[in-house]
């Protein structure tokens, strides 16, 4: 229906302003809803929309499968030349480039391009604007960033079952690679399948290993030949040295006879500095050290037995895990062991028993790494059990500094190449941690989690910046170090040697206190069993005339012992004892490995056959004491 | 005319080739054949071929930006030497200067 509104207007108030008034609303229509219409419409519910007046858009993300890529040359060929032109005919050619030099377009561009060029290139010659003005400034040390250090690439191991990286070994000529040793050091857990070969990566392509070595049993480490790039030794599980020459293959060039060899895995390999630049030293847990020449391996050139009692027993040989050689020092080098001894040995003594020089007793476990700090040869750092510690030479009692016990087993650790005080270690969750022992003693400087399982081998690279760490799932990670653990800082070496002489100064302090408490004792004890000397004079060596006078005296004690129980002025004088026995114990805690005679006075009854082993005189301690 | 001419070229190549510092020219045509050169063969080859398409590269770039614009020249300054071309339509003008310390 039609709405319609009318109003009309009379003609003579046409053009008249409009005068507006207000009324109320009428109502003019009313249509009233029909419900005979509501079937043909649906219901809907209600619901909230919200509108906006832009593109929908979405985000998505795209996990895509690795890239391999591979770089090549290409051969190029000149080209261009028309085809009426050879451009091998030298004629031809020189035809050609004459006919072009007449053409007018050549004069023309070639006038203008010359004038553009000869401005440019007075430029060049006027200033040189690219002149480095402040070169001479010292760089502005800004605030300390905190540390950081960021996982450049991993190099995984490409076959099915995967190995532990078990050793590592940059490249000498610059680091652009790396060796990776790998093999499977559980024992029995080596299946039939488990692949022998070992890597070399170039640290640009972690897709593929540049160069495979294939040796004939699996290899525990590796090392590259520090003068010549290409020479490369390596020690197996089964006890052989075998040596590569990378411009040669795959297989090994030699490979040392098997009845020469270790008889256990050789755990460390080194190259010597000697004029040749062939010769290698290795150890392994079955005790011995061999010194080898590489270009005649059936057998090597010397042999040392790690019997700590110098007989050359190999029976009774503490079984060799890391080896240290400084070439500041090269007649002398550390050997770790697997008892937790680290022994010093002089590789030029005259007789064999003056090859080991002495023992430094620290760990419940292994010695996993040995290494010289490379700016202060006479201290070491050695890593095992739980904890790191730091070595005087001269302290044989005990490590002038150490390393809280850490949550977990620490495998290796090495010194960095340019900051004395800063060293790396790994441990068995995963975890790399640096230390830098100026800034904190407690803690590491930085603590990373490298991967989710054990970490067992650690190598810095030369310049201080790249560390690789091998995993046991057969990962080597390579991590930068940021510049600031990378670079010497100022006075540091000054105030490493400071801390280090205080440590040692401490140490050696609390030894002299010890060995005067000691020698107290044995004045006190000798003093009432000076008529009992009694000793014969035999012709036997300084050891077992020590060995028995030491019994003699022990069986007197013991007799005096007894009688005076039943006294009783014994109990005061056991007291007394008592009392410096508790006083002992407590100096004693870390420096009584080794010095056997004072221990055995006041507890040891009768078991007097291995001096050196301080573990023994611990235990008996305790059980003894009244 | 076109000998007087000529005689300029030569004139302005020479000249430019006895400024303080030029190690060598390279003058190469639109098909990359090196037209006259003060280097060896080998190295104006291979210099002709990969700067003709950097040239190419180069002004592409730029006309994209602004399709008004044009390449006239491009400096190219290395860690050795600072390698200059001038480019035109039909030709390029390569010169490769040692610039003074």
């Amino acid at each position: 229906m039609e709405i319609v509104h009318v109003y009309t207007k009379l003609r003579l108030e046409f053009g008249r302003q409009c005068l507006f008034s207000d009324r109320p609303a009428e109502l003019l229509v009313d249509l009233p809803t029909d419900q005979s219409l509501a079937p043909q419409f649906i219901q809907k519910t209600h619901q909230d929309q919200g509108l906006q007046a832009c593109r929908d858009l979405s985000d998505h993300q795209v996990n895509t499968e690795r890239f391999e890529s591979d770089s090549c040359g290409l051969n190029h060929e000149e080209g261009g030349w028309p085809k009426d032109v050879n451009p091998q005919e030298m004629e031809q050619t020189i035809r050609f480039r004459k006919k072009v030099e007449k053409d007018e377009s050549y004069i023309n561009s070639i006038l203008q391009l010359g004038s553009v060029m000869e401005n440019c290139i007075r430029q060049n010659n006027a200033v040189d604007i690219y002149q480095d003005y402040l070169k001479d400034e010292e760089e502005v040390e800004g605030h300390q960033e905190p540390s950081s250090a960021k996982t450049i690439n991993v190099f995984r191991d490409p076959n099915e079952l995967k190995r532990t990286v078990t050793g590592l070994s940059w490249h000498p000529d610059g680091g652009r690679k790396l060796a990776a040793a790998y093999s499977c050091l559980e024992f029995q857990k080596a299946s039939k399948d488990l692949s022998l070969d070992s890597y070399i990566w170039d640290i640009e392509n972690p897709n593929r290993p540049e160069m495979t070595l294939k040796p004939a049993s699996p290899l525990v480490c590796l090392e590259y030949n520090p003068k010549d790039c290409h020479m490369l030794v390596g020690g197996s599980y089964n006890g052989q040295i075998a040596y590569w020459d990378t411009r040669r293959g795959s297989q090994p060039v030699e490979v040392s006879s098997v009845e020469h060899s270790h008889r256990d895995p050789v755990y460390k390999i080194i190259w010597l500095q000697s004029k040749t630049g062939t010769d290698t030293f290795s150890a392994s847990t079955d005790g011995q050290v061999l010194w080898w020449d590489v270009r005649k391996l059936t057998e090597p050139t010397e042999r040392l037995v790690l019997d700590p009692s110098r007989e050359g027993n190999l029976d009774r040989a503490l079984g060799a895990i890391s080896l240290d050689f400084e070439s500041t020092m090269p007649t002398k080098f550390l050997v770790g062991t697997e008892q937790g001894v680290v022994v010093s040995c002089n590789r030029k003594a005259k007789t064999p028993a003056e090859k080991i020089v002495c023992m430094y007793d620290g760990h419940q476990g292994p010695v996993y790494a040995l290494q010289r700090n490379p700016f202060f040869p006479k201290n070491f750092l050695t890593v095992g059990d739980w904890t790191a510690r730091i070595w005087s030479e001269d302290i044989k009692d005990s490590s002038i500094m150490w390393t809280r016990y850490q949550t977990s087993y620490l495998t290796d650790a090495c010194w960095s190449p340019v900051r004395p005080s800063v060293f790396f270690t790994v441990k068995t969750d995963g975890m790399l941690d640096v230390w830098d022992v100026l800034f904190k003693q407690n803690d590491p400087t930085l603590s990373l989690k490298v991967c989710d399982e054990a970490l067992y081998s650690l190598r810095l690279q030369d310049n201080g910046r790249l560390v690789a760490c091998g995993s046991q799932q057969g990962g080597a990670s390579l991590l930068e170090v940021c510049p600031g653990l990378s670079s010497l800082q100022k006075n540091e070496k000054s105030l490493l040697a400071a801390m280090f002489e205080r440590e040692t100064k401490r140490e050696k302090i609390l030894e002299a206190r010890q060995r005067e408490i000691r020698l107290k004792e044995r004045s006190r004890s000798e003093q009432s069993r000076d008529e009992d000397g009694g000793r014969e004079d035999r012709d036997q060596s300084p050891h077992q005339l020590m060995a028995r006078a030491e019994d003699d005296f022990y069986v007197v004690t013991e007799m005096k012992r007894r009688r005076e129980k039943e006294d009783q002025t014994a109990r005061s004088e056991d007291l007394d004892q008592d009392q410096d026995h508790g006083q002992n114990q407590d100096h004693g805690q870390n420096q009584d490995h080794g010095q056997d005679q004072d221990h055995s006075q006041n507890q040891d009854q009768g078991q007097r056959q291995d001096q050196d082993h301080g573990q023994d005189q611990d235990q008996d301690q305790g059980q003894d004491q009244d | 005319m076109a000998g007087i001419e000529y005689g300029e070229v030569e004139e302005t190549l020479k000249r430019i080739e006895a400024h303080k510092g030029v190690i060598g020219t390279i003058v190469v045509n639109a098909e990359g054949i090196p037209i006259r050169t003060t280097l060896d063969n080998s190295t104006t080859i291979q210099y002709a071929g990969l700067f003709r398409q950097l040239t190419m590269m180069a002004r592409s770039t730029v006309r994209e930006i602004d399709p008004q614009n044009d390449l006239i020249f491009l400096r190219l300054r290395s860690k050795k030497h600072e390698i200059l071309v001038a480019p035109d339509n039909d030709f390029l003008l390569i010169v490769i200067q040692n610039p003074c310390e």
